[in-house]
């Protein structure tokens, strides 16, 4: 478990290891998942076709887009897209980067899948056994069938138990012209990628390095920007919460105070803060009042600044804003939220 | 887990280490990649030798590429060798220096592969078996010229059925395995030779230039990453003054168009502070949709004046 938190902490030190190790599970899951795959081919004419093309085509096309899905970057760039220019204007270069570098990284549990499945090579026989070409590597002797025969009968290769045309072409022999078919498709197809990305990675370098540098910068400070933006609303929504449940406490308090007139219960100066955290509710009637009023009526999204004590009490749920005592201010402002 | 610990530790201590790392990894996951792959020759004339070398020598050339991919200091190498001149000279020991460093560490998986592959055997045994001299074989010898190259064909695979009682088959097999071995521990010999010779004898030509190319070297490295480090930290300042800026601007433009009551009250400053004169439902979802709608200009010069 020490040796998982110490990786755990290593892909987590900063935002873009932790997409490569994304991707790199992912990678990994897409090999998992071939080999967990039990793979049936229909051997029947058409099917086969069908079947395999779709089980080499199909599931990269959704990792791929599940890559795009568990990218965190994704709303990032959509919300950076689709916001109005205001005074800040857009940078298409930054899109364009913030883009490339996640269908980058989408692409390459897709390709892991494509090539395990072609070097494994049951997809590419199941899909084209049909095609082997019987006339070189079958048995020069053997009564001729239609083709609709022919077809039929070649279909069924990938299974070996209900195949019977070993008169006209060794099972094994077709097995493994098609293998090494699709291994020597898969190689290829492994070299064509690393060249790619090889080719990607090198000329960047070589042609638009500066503009590189400010497109990363700048994707880098959005991202920054918007994590940073959400702390403070998080940190603000708290001290909000805070000061607004306080003074829903004491207007609860003096309320019911005022209520069983007597004046709010204040606690002693030497009590000490447990009293003082009370807020005035000391009996099991007043905490049930205060409660069922939470639940009832919960008190609106407006904070007040904090109530000097004046014996004009109300009887309402709510405390109206008290203006100081200053000579200039001739009216008050009373809130009514009810 | 401990062990395990420090291991990581020491390969990330410096970026050589990290790099010695890798091609490690490489090595092994070519190894890997090796046993995993399931060896099929198609036992057919033309096909095995295509087959044989492709096998022999196409992810050799994939496991380079793969190589200089994963070296960051390529990228390191790439940019300085690409840059204008600017103010510093550019040095072309140290360029040559970093590319030899490269290919060295990157040429260590394809041919552990091949090592691999001749010590296995079955990579030659499959592209060879049509060219032995079938005279040398008891079984062979005897067979019109096209059935010889069928039957030398399907050497390599032991369950057909032409081959599957058939004692000369095997004894192809061992000749042709034995020079694959041969040429595999051939290859390493040759290999570890002249790793060890260069080497020892390093020290004896510029060792001093080595030394200034080696420090240039790392250098630009280091300041490569610090510069990055640099500018992922000065973006978290500014996005924070940036933001801090915005509120600020909000908190006027509350003030400006309401009784702005002034905050006398006594206790839960701190908290006031903090809530930055946004205090109410509606204020916030003006702030929020002012976010969006209009986000500030990147530009926090009023506040560094401030």
């Amino acid at each position: 478990m020490d040796k998982f938190r110490m990786i755990f902490q290593f892909l987590q030190s900063n935002q873009e290891s932790f997409m490569n190790g994304i991707c790199g599970i992912m990678a990994l899951a897409s090999a998992q998942m071939y080999s967990a795959f039990d793979f049936n081919c229909p051997c029947l004419p058409h099917y086969n076709l069908a079947y395999g093309l779709g089980i080499l085509l199909v599931p990269p096309f959704i990792l791929f887009l599940l890559g795009f899905v568990l990218n965190n970057n994704i709303s990032m760039l959509a919300e950076e897209w689709r916001r109005p220019q205001g005074q800040r204007g857009k940078d298409p270069a930054v899109l364009r980067y913030m883009f490339c570098s996640m269908a980058q990284r989408a692409m390459i549990a897709p390709a892991v899948w494509v090539s395990v499945t072609l070097l494994d090579g049951k997809c590419i026989t199941c899909a084209f056994c049909t095609s082997v070409p019987v006339e070189t590597l079958g048995n020069a002797s053997h009564p001729s069938l239609s083709q609709g025969e022919m077809k039929r009968v070649l279909a069924r290769i990938p299974c070996k138990e209900i195949y019977n045309g070993q008169e006209f072409i060794a099972n094994e022999v077709a097995v493994r012209y098609l293998r090494c078919i699709s291994q020597a498709l898969g190689w290829c197809f492994v070299l064509l990628m690393t060249t790619l990305a090889f080719l990607v990675r090198s000329l960047r370098p070589c042609f638009t390095q500066a503009a590189f540098l400010k497109s990363r910068y700048w994707s880098h400070y959005i991202d920054i920007e918007r994590k940073l933006f959400d702390e403070m609303c998080a940190e603000h929504a708290r001290s909000f919460a805070k000061v607004c449940i306080q003074q829903f406490f004491e207007g609860m308090s003096t309320d019911l105070a005022t209520a069983r007139c007597h004046p709010p219960r204040k606690a002693p100066a030497d009590a000490g803060e447990a009293a003082e955290k009370l807020l005035g509710i000391t009996d099991r009637g007043t905490m049930n009042a205060a409660l069922k009023s939470w639940h009832r009526c919960k008190p609106p999204l407006h904070l007040h600044p904090p109530v000097l004590p004046s014996s004009n009490g109300w009887a309402g749920e709510k405390q109206p804003p008290v203006h100081p005592p200053a000579p200039r201010r001739e009216t008050a402002a009373y809130f009514s939220r009810v | 887990m401990d062990r395990f610990r420090m291991i990581f530790q020491y390969f990330q201590s410096n970026s050589e280490s990290v790099m010695n790392g890798i091609c490690g990894l490489l090595a092994l996951a070519s190894v890997k990649m090796y046993t995993c792959f399931d060896f099929s020759c198609p036992c057919l004339p033309r096909y095995n030798i295509a087959y044989g070398l492709g096998i022999m020598f196409v992810p050799p050339v994939a496991l380079f590429l793969c190589g200089l991919i994963l070296n960051r200091q390529s990228l390191v190498m790439l940019e300085e060798w690409r840059r204008p001149q600017g103010r510093r000279k550019k040095d072309l020991a140290v360029i040559r220096y970093m590319c030899s460093s490269i290919m060295q560490r990157a040429m260590v998986a394809p041919v552990v592969w091949i090592i691999v592959t001749l010590l296995d055997g079955k990579c030659l045994i499959c592209a060879f078996s049509s060219s032995v001299d079938p005279e040398k074989f008891v079984g062979f010898a005897n067979a019109s010229p096209m059935q010889v190259q069928q039957l030398l064909a399907k050497v390599p695979c032991k369950d057909d059925e032409l081959m599957r009682n058939n004692t000369s088959r095997k004894a192809v097999s061992r000749y042709l395995r034995c020079w694959s071995q041969a040429l595999g521990w051939s290859i390493l010999l040759i290999l570890i030779i002249a790793a060890f010779l260069a080497r020892w004898l390093r020290p004896c030509f510029n060792q001093a230039t080595l030394l200034q190319a080696r420090h240039w070297s790392n250098y630009i490295d280091i300041e490569q990453k610090i510069f990055e480090e640099t500018c992922c930290e000065h973006s978290r300042l500014f996005a924070h003054k940036c933001i801090l800026h915005f509120f600020e601007s909000m908190r006027q433009e509350i003030k400006l168009h309401s009784f702005g009551l002034p905050r006398e009250g006594e206790g839960a400053e701190g908290e006031e502070d903090l809530l930055r004169g946004i205090t109410d439902q509606d204020q916030v979802n003006k702030l929020l949709k002012m976010w969006y709608y209009e986000k500030p200009p990147l530009d926090v010069n009023q506040v560094t004046q401030r």
